[in-house]
């Protein structure tokens, strides 16, 4: 009887265990060893950015005027539609559509490497933007006191077991969501999710999926996944500048 | 879970012919293999529920009728695809071919999801997928059955299995009826097959769909859809697609010969997108094919 009663035990104390609630199943990292150590999956590499969606809002600049599908509060289409964009050129803002709420939408190239065995770096061939992501703080919460506010803000990062990434950027400059000045604010926050799926015959799929948060700028958070391929090597890799237009 | 439903009974059934120490043992060991399976079904995750859709992505593409921007078309499937016309929708054979199975991830509909579990053992036989006004509900089964005969019927929804890779739901659909990748008209043959990954991170669910369709696509149509869980409860059935005439007796099939479709260049003058994009050229899918846009173009 003794033994049936330690039996349940153990069972009641696995039962009350979180799981199956997405980022809290499965096995959590080991919080002795580096991010890169115990990475769960390989990010790095060359990944390409597959247009399958928003065409008419990735390839080419949109219209004025154009903000489909954005959840814009009225103070966030005033100021779209007084995007001016070579305004924004000639006062040195033309990376205002490669900030970190939108950067992963770009038509780009992204390189992602191990800065450093807590950080991991993603750059951008289109406007040569980099992203750090920071292995040693939890989500949101920047080191204090803040810096300066940059076009990719700080990013932490966390992996999510079994296989997967959570990133997290605050500490922006506003920027546009998309390139016809659909703005977020410099409060906007930033939260990413990172998979990989194998592609049939061969190869891997990057999927990642972005949420903004803004109040100022969106009625609601902004929700939209981004698909990429992997590449062997990074012979297309073809660094540009901002362009605001 | 169902393996921890199995050892647990298995537990019991052996009580009554072993001796007290034994059976102690046994209760233990049970319990370990219980914690062990609990454990690895831990690795799953809970997709069931209702997921509103948040449509920050301009996914259906039919405000335009010559919209297949980021299909990869091969040159059968642009054909067909140029060669449509809306007015077919009158044709009673064909006033359902716009909800297949790839409409989970191209209309703007959000998913209810529920799960149907074997009486006895508790596992999960399959995932059903409400359906939505004209669009049939999606079981994915989770028994390990396998995919019928390739001369077994196709439906609108096809037949889908489904495994759980980690935390990752992965199904697999076969069995599709020809019809849409998008609404303006770009096809998809009754060969075409869908993969689809189902990532849940926290009350976001996002749905990876990889597409196949060795008669009508030049590659693998990748794309993806998100949603939220939603309190307010979804609708898990909706009025099926029902058809009636609508003013075609069947005596002709609208289209458009090819060349002469009317509206092949609407996208260029209301959104600046070049024709080849239009029209849903493969190269147009990445990044170098911004290079190819003459500087002048509208839009550029």
């Amino acid at each position: 009887m003794r033994l049936f009663f330690i039996a349940a035990l153990i069972m009641l104390l696995f039962a009350a265990q979180p799981r199956a609630a997405g980022q809290d199943s499965g096995k959590t990292p080991d919080a002795t060893a580096t991010a890169k150590a115990s990475a769960p999956m390989d990010l790095t590499g060359y990944w390409v950015a597959i247009v399958t969606k928003d065409w008419r809002f990735r390839m080419v600049t949109p219209r004025k005027g154009d903000y489909r599908a954005v959840p814009m509060t009225e103070q966030a289409r005033k100021i779209a539609d007084a995007w001016d964009p070579a305004g924004d050129q000639a006062s040195g803002n033309q990376c205002k559509a490669y900030g970190g709420a939108a950067v992963m939408r770009l038509a780009a190239r992204f390189h992602i490497t191990w800065q450093d065995d807590n950080t991991l770096r993603v750059d951008s061939d289109a406007g040569m933007q980099t992203r750090l992501f920071h292995f040693n703080a939890p989500p949101h919460t920047p080191p204090s006191p803040l810096g300066e506010r940059t076009w990719q803000g700080y990013s932490t990062a966390q992996w999510q077991m079994p296989a997967s990434l959570q990133v997290a950027t605050t500490n922006l400059r506003s920027g546009y969501l998309r390139k016809n000045g659909v703005p977020y604010s410099e409060n906007a926050a930033v939260t990413e999710y990172f998979d990989i799926a194998p592609l049939p015959g061969g190869g891997q799929v990057l999927l990642v999926t972005t949420i903004v948060d803004d109040p100022q700028y969106l009625q609601q958070q902004f929700i939209v996944s981004s698909e990429f391929k992997k590449e062997a090597d990074g012979s297309k890799w073809d660094p540009q500048p901002c362009t605001a237009k | 879970m169902g393996s921890t439903a199995v050892h647990c009974k298995m537990s019991r059934s052996h009580r009554k012919s072993t001796g007290p120490k034994s059976v102690g043992a046994g209760i233990l060991a049970a319990a370990f293999l219980c914690l062990l399976a609990c454990r690895a079904a831990g690795a799953e995750v809970e997709i069931t529920g209702s997921w509103a859709a948040r449509n920050h992505e301009f996914l259906t593409g039919d405000g335009v009728p010559v919209d297949f921007t980021g299909i990869p078309l091969n040159e059968e499937g642009r054909i067909r695809a140029l060669s449509y016309s809306e007015s077919q929708l009158a044709m009673v054979e064909r006033q359902c071919q716009g909800w297949p199975a790839f409409y989970m991830v191209q209309g703007p509909f959000g998913l209810k999801i529920w799960s149907e579990t074997d009486p006895l053992k508790g596992n999960v036989i399959s995932y059903i997928i409400g359906a939505w006004e004209d669009k049939a509900p999606l079981t994915i089964w989770m028994d390990g059955r396998s995919h019928p005969s390739e001369y077994a019927e196709h439906t609108r929804s096809g037949f889908t299995t489904g495994t759980w890779e980690g935390d990752t739901l992965v199904a697999y659909t076969t069995h599709m009826k020809a019809g849409f990748l998008r609404k303006t008209g770009a096809p998809s043959s009754d060969e075409a097959t869908m993969t689809t990954r189902y990532y849940r991170h926290g009350d976001i669910l996002t749905v990876l769909a990889i597409i196949e369709d060795p008669i009508y696509l030049a590659e693998p149509w990748i794309t993806s859809r998100s949603f939220q869980l939603s309190t307010t409860p979804l609708p898990s059935v909706g009025p099926p697609c029902v058809t009636a005439y609508e003013g075609n007796s069947g005596t002709t099939a609208p289209h458009y010969l090819p060349e002469k479709n009317p509206f092949v260049d609407e996208m260029t003058t209301k959104y600046g997108v070049p024709r080849d994009a239009a029209i849903g050229k493969p190269e147009t899918l990445y990044p170098e094919y911004k290079k190819k846009i003459p500087p002048d173009a509208p839009g550029r």
